[in-house]
């Protein structure tokens, strides 16, 4: 082995892993699936992973976690009654901006 | 299912936000892969061909501390597979018909982000959806890494905590018009956001990596949600293919 690592190696370790990873389950599963609890659970997946990744990450992706929690609260309330995806992202944003003056 | 050109389209739009948020999260990213050694084209092409943030800050870290090409891959894994999860979620959004070269073009998109929003397209997935989105997002996360590398704080840190956000709140807005139309989804996204919470916050949990806590939320709400709640023959048209048309004109299911 060598001693020294060559960055290159460390950029396709990298980049083949994390490729991998994404490709084989949606070129090995080609059809739908009829199994009702694997299809239950794959339906359930993506409400339980966004939301474990939004919260609490988003106060403590800003400069405070006051601005953070203000802008997740302002986020449900814009997206339950009916704003898209970017209105929401963009006031979140916004929010952030502005509260943080005050602290 | 979208006409192509619609699917491209709608893919532009949604892709705005996300590369605006992908744009300062890769520019703070690009400020660790500096510190690890890498030239601003290095983290660049790191970026283009990896896409995914913690996974690649977790390999900037393995780099600078010179770990070994095995310890790479494992972490490469560890931190990225709840990718595995998403892909197998989205399978099944797909056509069956589906060529197979889609697949792999799809499966190379599929970040936290862009997985979400496919999963906010009513019916079965057009994969020139997220190629529209594609079309902003992979050159936001690639330049703005490189941007890192090359400007390092210029970019005042009240506009990067601002723009942080914008991953969030896209997020938001893809789980709270469904969880609105099913119980069963508002208390599977609040249950989750309790845990996650949790096991954040109690210090017993540190030793745990952020990405592997992610997976076994996932897995373990995931499966009891499964059990309790089995859903039915088509499970998206619950709560997408039954809302009215004035919740159709607004937000994500929009066409």
């Amino acid at each position: 082995m060598m001693k020294e690592h060559n960055i290159y190696v460390y950029m396709l370790i990298m980049a083949g892993v994390t490729y991998l990873i994404r490709v084989l389950p949606l070129t090995l599963i080609r059809g739908e699936i009829k199994n009702r609890f694997i299809k239950s659970f794959l339906y359930y997946v993506p409400y339980v992973t966004l939301a474990v990744m939004t919260f609490p990450a988003i106060t403590q992706a800003t400069g405070s976690p006051i601005s953070g929690a203000v802008a997740f609260v302002a986020a449900i309330f814009l997206a339950w009654f009916g704003a898209g995806l970017f209105p929401v992202s963009v006031i979140s944003c916004i929010v952030v901006f502005v509260i943080e003056f005050f602290i | 299912m979208w006409s192509n050109r619609q699917a491209f389209r709608n893919g532009n739009r949604d892709g705005i936000p996300i590369a605006l948020g992908y744009f300062a999260v890769a520019f703070t990213l690009g400020i660790a892969a500096k510190s690890a050694g890498f030239t601003a084209l290095q983290a660049a092409i790191v970026s283009l061909t990896n896409l995914a943030s913690a996974g690649q800050y977790a390999g900037f870290t393995m780099v600078r501390d010179g770990a070994s090409y095995v310890e790479m891959a494992i972490m490469i894994l560890v931190t990225n597979a709840r990718y595995m999860l998403m892909s197998s979620a989205l399978s099944q959004k797909f056509d069956p018909q589906t060529p197979f070269w889609h697949r792999l073009l799809v499966g190379y998109s599929v970040t936290d982000e862009v997985f979400g929003i496919c999963i906010g397209v009513p019916g079965k997935l057009n994969p020139l959806y997220p190629y529209g989105a594609m079309l902003l997002t992979v050159p936001g996360w690639t330049l703005g890494t490189y941007f890192g590398v090359v400007m390092g704080n210029v970019l005042p840190a009240r506009v990067v905590s601002a723009l942080s956000v914008a991953l969030y709140g896209m997020f938001i807005a893809i789980i709270i018009p469904p969880a609105r139309k099913s119980r069963v989804i508002l208390g599977l996204v609040s249950v989750s956001m309790v845990l996650s919470a949790l096991l954040t916050y109690v210090h017993f949990f540190d030793f745990i990596p952020s990405g592997v806590k992610v997976i076994l939320l996932t897995v373990v709400i995931a499966t009891a949600a499964a059990l309790l709640f089995p859903v039915t023959e088509d499970p998206y048209s619950a709560v997408r293919g039954e809302g009215s048309e004035d919740d159709k004109a607004k937000g994500v299911s929009a066409s």
